[in-house]
């Protein structure tokens, strides 16, 4: 089974590379961009077929390694 | 005071730790692999060094942060035992979640090598009794992200407890915008856990300890140590 994890700074928390990618739209003509949040796309193949299971594992995963949670929440899809 | 330095893949400040220790105390530290599970009998400090753990690949520290021997670091932390965490050091310690907050991209997205003054906010740590309440020091530091966040709630927290130990500073000791070399929260450079045994920072004072490195600024934090443990 294929799983997904999405990792995006939290609300609050300055994103400088999301401004710095914001800057270089604006510079390339790009109006309109109100904000740029940059985050992680992390994708995984898992063994389990069980969907229950997966979502309980993926969910210690992100809680354990793969977000920070001081700054960073986390979305998992399973494909 | 026996001091153990704690060594991971992609860690290269480990030697001027386990100098700085030895320069002070006249003792070698122990150098502590990151697959062992248990630290050497009666370590007092445990140093964790800077450099880039795992080449800082998911963030900077998680993976070391997870490493075997970090359930023992934890232990000791438990008893008391005094954990000072450098650099990467400092972001792996706040990954273990020995400290509060987490550190960022630099504001200005560059790698910041250079010297730096530092304000000792908090003279009454064992990290920094050897120092005079707000001294002026100088120390260098070579990060990319030593941003410090946290949030309001916890800032608060560690500014009302005097936890906020090292803040940047221009020479005269004002911590103005223009001497926060990354952006950090209130210029924060340093904090220290409740209890007062786990100390994090960004800039190296390791690299400050012998003449010939230009400085012995950073000393006072190796003598502090030497003094309680």
């Amino acid at each position: 089974m294929k799983a997904r994890v999405t990792v995006t700074l939290k609300n609050g928390v300055l994103d400088p590379q999301g401004k710095a990618i914001q800057g270089a739209l604006k510079s390339l003509g790009f109006a309109g961009v109100d904000d740029v949040r940059q985050g992680k796309l992390i994708e995984l193949e898992l063994s389990t077929h069980d969907r229950v299971q997966a979502e309980a594992d993926l969910t210690e995963m992100c809680e354990k390694l793969l977000a920070n949670t001081v700054i960073e929440n986390y979305r998992i899809e399973l494909i | 005071m026996k001091a153990a330095v704690l060594v991971f893949p992609g860690i290269n400040r480990e030697r001027d730790m386990a100098r700085a220790f030895e320069s002070v105390t006249g003792e070698k530290p122990a150098m502590v692999w990151h697959t062992e599970t248990e630290l050497p009998a009666g370590v007092d400090v445990v140093a964790v060094p800077g450099g880039f753990s795992y080449g800082d690949y998911l963030r900077c520290g998680a993976i070391a942060a997870r490493s075997p021997i970090i359930d023992a670091v934890k232990r000791h932390a438990e008893r008391g035992g005094y954990v000072l965490g450098v650099c990467n050091g400092f972001q792996i310690v706040t990954e273990i979640g020995l400290l509060p907050g987490a550190l960022m991209r630099n504001a200005s997205l560059k790698f910041v090598c250079k010297e730096v003054r530092l304000r000792v906010d908090n003279a009454t740590t064992a990290f920094t009794s050897a120092y005079a309440p707000r001294q002026v020091i100088r120390c260098p530091i070579a990060h990319g992200e030593g941003n410090y966040f946290a949030d309001a709630e916890t800032l608060a927290r560690l500014e009302g407890e005097g936890r906020v130990v090292f803040r940047y500073c221009d020479e005269a000791g004002e911590a103005t915008e223009a001497a926060n070399p990354n952006g950090s929260l209130n210029g924060i450079a340093g904090i220290v856990n409740a209890r007062g045994n786990v100390l994090g920072m960004m800039p190296h004072p390791e690299n400050l300890i012998e003449v010939l490195q230009g400085g012995v600024d950073g000393r006072g934090l190796f003598e502090s140590l030497a003094k309680v443990a």
